[in-house]
């Protein structure tokens, strides 16, 4: 079996995995990053999103051995432990939010987002996270949410 | 998802070697298309070779009114390129508008246009700018490349290292967005080139095709006016749950005419 080595929220990680196993796979049942969500598992609705060399990927569209060498960042380690990152300070008093399924992904897409642009118009953040589907918010309060994030990312 | 041999080799050479090696092989790009067909068991490669480490390549160049885009350039990269900006705006915006930013951040040309799906937005650019695929054995012109749905003139194990499109004198594409896949439900790309007017469609039938009628409408005047009304035959086009030939014929004049008065 394959072995890969990556760097994921910081911490340096290695293992012998299948080659077919999925980066969310390894990233749910190998280092227990259950934080990670699968919606689909079609490559349609972004709730697997993580970062991967400052990227944002479907986790579940990309093989484990495909970020060997790479630098991995997923939901848990966007905040010190017991911290929010201000994009998820933003989601929580906007009401970006209601069963969370999505969450996990639609934050990790809109801090990318923010990073390659941080002050996105309204317009902007809806092409944004054109890759990001949520059953319940209506996506009203998620964009709403995704700006006051970008204004707090800016100060 | 059936278990496979992983290589990733180092240059052009060792990755067509190891096709040849191979019992099934397939390459692997940017696996926005790959890894959903093998989830799926549609296909189920004993070996799969990945390009990400493959030199020859990378890269976007400019030069002599050519703008060379490496095979594994990722779709954001084009979008977000400076000189693709410069020298054919129509292509980086065509870009933008790839899937999502997650899959403009993996997905790639050279997967894009050697998958050849019928909705896909890269062949459009492909044949609209008369561009060249080239692969590691030869040179391929846009109008012998693409040869019907998701057939291309690739031969096995063959591997496309670059697109060389030729810069226009003006150029755009407007696509009209399946609402859940932003795949092109109809897309039009119109270039006005020093060799005469081009106009490609994809989306609406098998395989992206040129569209005469238009060409020579937009060869008197070069004007939204000239196509934004024009009949377009049917017959040859799709007809699905989406939308019916008649609908997608005049979406092709719709988006011609959009196309033109952006055209830059
Ligand atoms: C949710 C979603 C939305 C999408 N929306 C759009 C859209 O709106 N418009 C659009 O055009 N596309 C869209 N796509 C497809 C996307 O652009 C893919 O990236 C693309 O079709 C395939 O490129 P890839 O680099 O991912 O190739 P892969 O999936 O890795 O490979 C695809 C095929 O090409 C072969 N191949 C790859 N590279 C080469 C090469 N250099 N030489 C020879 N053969 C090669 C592979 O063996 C495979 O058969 C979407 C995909 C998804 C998942
Ligand atoms: S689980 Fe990855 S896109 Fe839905
Ligand atoms: S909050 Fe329930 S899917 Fe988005």
């Amino acid at each position: 079996m394959p072995r890969i080595s990556l760097t994921v929220n910081g911490k340096p990680v290695a293992h012998e995995v299948e080659a077919r196993t999925l980066l969310v796979q390894y990233l749910r049942e190998t280092l227990k990053l259950t934080g990670t969500h699968v919606g689909c598992d079609t490559s349609q609705c972004g709730a697997c999103v993580v970062h991967v060399d400052g990227r944002a990927v479907k986790s579940c569209t990309m093989l484990a051995v495909q970020a060997d060498g790479a630098r991995v960042t997923t939901i848990e380690g966007l905040a010190p432990a017991g911290k929010l990152h201000p994009m998820q300070q933003a989601f929580h008093e906007n009401h970006g939010l209601q069963c969370g399924f999505c969450t996990p992904g639609m934050v990790m897409a809109s801090v990318a987002l923010v990073q390659g642009n941080p002050d996105p118009t309204d317009a902007q953040v809806r092409h944004g996270l054109e890759g990001n589907l949520c059953r319940c918010t209506g996506y009203q309060n998620i964009v709403k949410a995704v700006l006051a994030g970008a204004k707090a990312m800016r100060t | 998802m059936h278990d496979f041999n992983y290589l990733r080799p180092k240059s052009l050479a060792d990755a067509v070697a190891a096709f040849k090696n191979a019992g099934d092989g397939r390459y692997l790009a940017g696996g926005q298309t790959m890894i959903p067909v093998m989830k799926q068991r549609l296909a189920s490669p004993s070996d799969v070779i990945d390009l990400s480490q493959v030199p020859e390549l990378k890269g976007i160049a400019v030069n002599g009114g050519i703008v060379a885009i490496g095979a594994m350039t990722s779709h954001a990269e084009v979008a977000a390129s400076k000189d693709v900006q410069a020298a054919i705006p129509a292509l980086a915006d065509l870009a933008s508008g790839i899937g999502d930013p997650h899959v403009r951040n993996r997905g790639t040309i050279g997967g894009s246009i050697a998958n050849n799906d019928p909705a896909a937005d890269y062949p459009a650019a492909v044949v609209g700018l008369n561009a060249t695929v080239v692969t590691d054995r030869r040179r391929i012109a846009a109008a012998d490349f693409f040869t019907g749905m998701f057939g291309t003139a690739l031969e096995e194990g063959e591997l496309v290292t670059r697109v060389e499109f030729p810069t226009p004198e003006a150029a755009a594409y407007e696509k009209f967005l399946h609402p859940a896949s932003r795949f092109a439900l109809v897309g039009v790309f119109v270039a006005r080139t020093k060799s005469g007017v081009r106009a490609a469609v994809t989306g609406a039938g098998p395989c992206v095709f040129r569209e005469t009628v238009l060409e020579q409408a937009l060869t008197r005047t070069f004007a939204a006016n000239a196509v934004k009304n024009i009949d377009i035959d049917a017959s040859n086009l799709n007809s699905d749950i989406h939308g019916s030939a008649e609908y997608r014929a005049h979406l092709v004049g719709v988006l011609a005419a959009r196309a033109v008065a952006k055209a830059r």
